[in-house]
């Protein structure tokens, strides 16, 4: 009874010592308590994080072979590596919480976990090429900024080196389409065209309204999550829709405008009926991207297994030394 | 043939090895065994890419018709490129792509080595420059051809099956032509016998390391250096050059 009694009061103190620090605002570190409930919802985050990065290689990987001059395939190719790279950092943060890679993978396979709905999106043409640059990364940049600030070590450091990276991609993506409104009617068609597929998937992303949003209040409480859904959104479409304009791209959307009142824009009715329905499997790309992932994943495994054996085999002849 | 005429189809056949091996190996991402081995092999697509522009901007300055990197690259048909035939022979396995990086990497580590010296300076700095960077290619290309050599059975079989299957290919490294002779003469271009000697050597080392077997040498497909292709080819630039051929007028 005592002993019980006394672990009690040990978690007791624990828990105090994390809600302080999170109170202070100071980062939660791998080695001091948290709790469950913590640790679940970042290994949740921190995983879909990582997936995403990784699953979005698919769609701009579909066109490394097409872009159409050596430049755009050099800044595609390294922004690609870019992100992939951003899915190993995230996951060895992830990793700090006490899950293999391995496993994660696993459960991405088996639907466990998710990765952003954005990349169940097809990319079509080459403008959507600048289009995911400009308006996928800039709304990830929003959110990212944001968790630099976010309660967990790992994480934040994580998203710092991330967010230097996601500047360039964005600000590369809207290269692409500034010099294709610049070019041909051809060329103008086909950013439009972009422009009015991506624009309302990349509102999406910032995830459901305010009101609706399930997870936001212990993400906020642990100062997990800074800024809001709606708040995260309505920064982006701040920013985006002045460079629209200025490369003579219209927004897709009749009900957009500024109101000087709010010193926002406010913008039109978003579909959630499409959100929901990609978020549930039926996207165009959902069942392609992880059949993809899954069957690349196989592929490989002879390759990791030999690699595994010969490592095995090098140290056991290192013992007999 | 003048010798500002064979050092343009020299660069340009340069520039078409790194343009169309960086092609294949970018075809890797995505679809490599683990994440690192996705970046590593797109990193070394990187290389080439800057190493084909290096080249082919050369090679158009010394064409002396205006052509850009990119008019070389973009606008080009099957029978006007020069690249070796083992460089555009699609990825195949793992195995496979361990293999051809490997018997390229090797033969650009010396190749890039003596082309230093060449007397062409442009020609001579390129060189310096790519030989720092393959010797990475060359490292990695290595380190996983012992690795799957050694590794399980099934590994050993795939790598040894992808050694043979390349082999016939990399006769034509060593190939020497009327212009390469041209260049010779004057210093500019690399002494092709010394380097298939130390590409032999080197290439038998890490086989045997690998605890394979050596290839036998049998007949050596040739051709690229006229021009003649596989079929292989063909695919590529279709997919390479899609854009810049649909749309002639646009800039991107
Ligand atoms: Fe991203
Ligand atoms: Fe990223
Ligand atoms: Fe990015």
């Amino acid at each position: 009874m005592e002993i019980l009694e006394k672990t009690d009061k040990i978690h007791e103190d624990m828990l105090k010592t994390f809600e302080q620090k999170i109170d202070r605002g100071d980062a939660i570190e791998p080695r001091g308590h948290m709790p469950d409930g913590y640790r679940k919802h970042l290994l949740r985050q921190i995983s879909q994080h990582a997936h995403s990065e990784v699953i979005g290689m698919q769609p701009e990987g579909n066109w490394i072979t097409r872009a159409p001059s050596l430049r755009a395939k050099q800044i595609l190719l390294a922004k690609i590596q870019d992100e992939g790279g951003h899915g190993l950092y995230l996951y060895s943060a992830a990793e700090t919480l006490g899950i293999s890679r391995e496993e994660m993978i696993d459960q991405l396979h088996s639907g466990k976990a998710k990765y952003s709905n954005i990349f169940n999106y097809p990319a079509l043409t080459w403008a959507d090429i600048g289009a995911i640059g400009w308006l996928v990364d800039g709304a990830a940049i929003v959110n990212q900024v944001s968790l630099q600030r976010t309660s967990y070590g790992p994480y934040s450091r994580a998203m710092v080196r991330i967010c230097k990276e996601e500047s360039f991609h964005q600000r590369q993506g809207y290269e692409i389409m500034a010099k294709m409104m610049k070019g041909t009617k051809d060329q103008q068609a086909m950013a439009q065209d972009a422009m009015n597929r991506w624009w309302w998937p990349s509102l999406m992303m910032f995830g459901p309204h305010d009101t609706e949003s399930p997870h936001t209040g212990d993400a906020v409480k642990w100062k997990i999550k800074r800024q809001s859904n709606d708040e995260l959104r309505q920064k982006f479409i701040d920013k985006t829709v002045q460079q629209a304009e200025v490369i003579g791209l219209t927004i897709p959307d009749k009900d957009l405008k500024w109101n000087e009142d709010k010193r926002h824009y406010d913008h039109g009715p978003i579909n959630w009926d499409e959100f929901y329905r990609v978020i549930n499997g039926n996207g165009q790309c959902n069942k392609q991207r992880m059949a993809h992932h899954i069957k690349v994943h196989n592929a490989g495994a002879w390759v990791r297994a030999a690699a595994e054996a010969y490592r095995q085999k090098k140290e056991k002849q290192l013992l007999h030394l | 043939m003048t010798e500002q005429d064979a050092l343009y189809k020299y660069c340009l056949r340069l520039g078409d090895d790194a343009l169309i091996h960086s092609y294949r190996l970018s075809e890797w991402c995505s679809n490599a065994p683990i994440l690192e081995e996705d970046l590593a092999l797109t990193n070394f697509a990187l290389d080439m890419i800057g190493r084909a522009q290096l080249l082919l901007t050369y090679a158009g300055q010394l064409e002396g018709k205006g052509r850009t990197d990119d008019d070389l690259a973009y606008r080009r048909s099957e029978r006007e490129y020069f690249n070796h035939l083992l460089l555009e022979l699609p990825n195949g396995d793992f195995a496979h792509t361990i293999a051809r990086l490997l018997f390229s990497s090797v033969w650009e580590y010396y190749f890039f080595n003596e082309l230093q010296h060449s007397r062409d300076t442009t020609l001579a700095a390129i060189a310096a420059k790519t030989v720092k960077e393959v010797k990475y290619h060359m490292a990695h290309a290595t380190d996983w051809a012992i690795r799957l050599g050694d590794g399980t059975e099934e590994s050993n079989h795939r790598m040894q099956k992808a050694i043979d299957d390349l082999w016939m290919y990399t006769g034509e490294l060593f190939e020497t032509d009327e212009q390469t002779a041209i260049l010779r003469d004057k210093n500019i271009a690399a002494d092709m016998a010394m380097i298939k000697a130390k590409w032999r050597q080197e290439i038998e080392r890490i086989i045997g390391e690998a605890t394979l077997t050596m290839p036998k040498d049998e007949y050596m497909q040739t051709g690229s250096s006229t021009g003649i292709h596989t079929e292989y080819l063909g695919h590529i630039l279709s997919e390479m050059q899609y854009l810049q051929r649909a749309y002639p007028e646009a800039t991107w």
